[in-house]
């Protein structure tokens, strides 16, 4: 969902989501307690802003084992790189609109 | 307007965050330089027969050699920590296990090739492989962490190309490639990222 005048996208309005969107599209895939270090938050706060963004199918979510332990990897879709690079290009143009 | 720019910049460093390993620290650089050059200046010693441990030129040698390998490696790593502290940010993290991997890979195929040289009696081409291998592995090591580190590994590969012509002159150019480089790199590395976090810090 587009903000029409500014091109800034709604499902990234959050510091964590764009901590979250940063963190993946720079990898091919992280699990959930990589993120929670990278990005310094609590366990309930990342689940629900992960589980936001799996619904607007921006990420999708691989869950495994490892050996015996469960382990639930994230990573960015196709559609979720093209939303997140046109939301910087915003933010950007935004900053400088004469660029 | 400013929320912009803080987003734009939070993206930024959050990315880099979690693709390179950051802590490397400067002073660290400074100190392992420093190191080698004790032991340069001890080995120098050795060679000339004017300082022996064991009374057997070569074994005094590699017993040196061992105790400058780790105590560099052990100030690099307490500084990076400490550096990894007082900005907030995690050590170990999967960036400084892949960083390891990098570096890692040609730092014990040249450790094990030297040994092997050393074996074989070619002495003079030790400081040559060391300063190679070591090169190499900097650059590989580059792409996890700041980029300045390929120029010193460039540097470090020219070194031991030279080392390789002028046979004889192998502990100088060693001197120069693990101590001045270090320090002088330290220094930039230093001034470049550290010194600005040390001031924000108080």
């Amino acid at each position: 969902m587009k903000d029409i005048i500014s091109g800034l996208n709604k499902i990234f309005d959050s510091r964590i989501r764009l901590g979250i969107m940063s963190v993946l599209v720079v990898n091919d895939s992280l699990d959930f307690n990589t993120i929670k270090e990278l990005l310094d938050v609590t366990d309930g706060n990342l689940a629900s802003h992960l589980k936001a963004l799996e619904k607007e199918e921006v990420i999708v979510v691989k869950k495994q084992f490892i050996g015996r332990k469960p382990n639930t990897s994230y990573s960015v879709t196709d559609q979720g790189r093209k939303l997140f690079q046109e939301h910087i290009d915003a933010l950007e143009k935004l900053i400088n609109p004469l660029s | 307007m400013d929320r912009n720019v803080d987003d734009l910049r939070y993206i930024r460093s959050t990315m880099e965050r979690s693709t390179k390993f950051l802590s490397l620290s400067g002073i660290s650089g400074v100190v392992a330089g420093l190191v080698a050059l004790c032991g340069a200046y001890l080995a120098y010693l050795i060679m000339r027969g004017e300082l022996s441990v064991t009374g057997i030129v070569l074994f005094d040698l590699l017993i040196l050699a061992a105790i400058v390998l780790v105590t560099a490696c052990s100030v690099g790593v307490y500084f990076s920590m400490r550096k990894a502290k007082k900005t907030g940010a995690k050590f170990w993290t999967p960036v400084t296990f892949q960083l390891i991997k990098d570096a890692g890979l040609p730092l014990v195929t040249g450790g094990l090739f030297s040994l092997i040289l050393v074996y074989n009696g070619y002495f003079g081409m030790t400081a040559a492989t060391m300063l190679i291998f070591y090169g190499i592995a900097l650059v590989n090591a580059g792409a996890k962490t700041y980029d300045d580190i390929k120029i010193l590994g460039f540097c470090e590969i020219v070194l031991g190309l030279l080392a390789g012509i002028l046979i004889g002159n192998g502990l100088l150019l060693w001197a120069i490639g693990f101590g001045v480089l270090h320090i002088v790199y330290g220094i930039v590395m230093y001034m470049k990222y550290d010194a600005k976090s040390d001031k924000a810090n108080g």
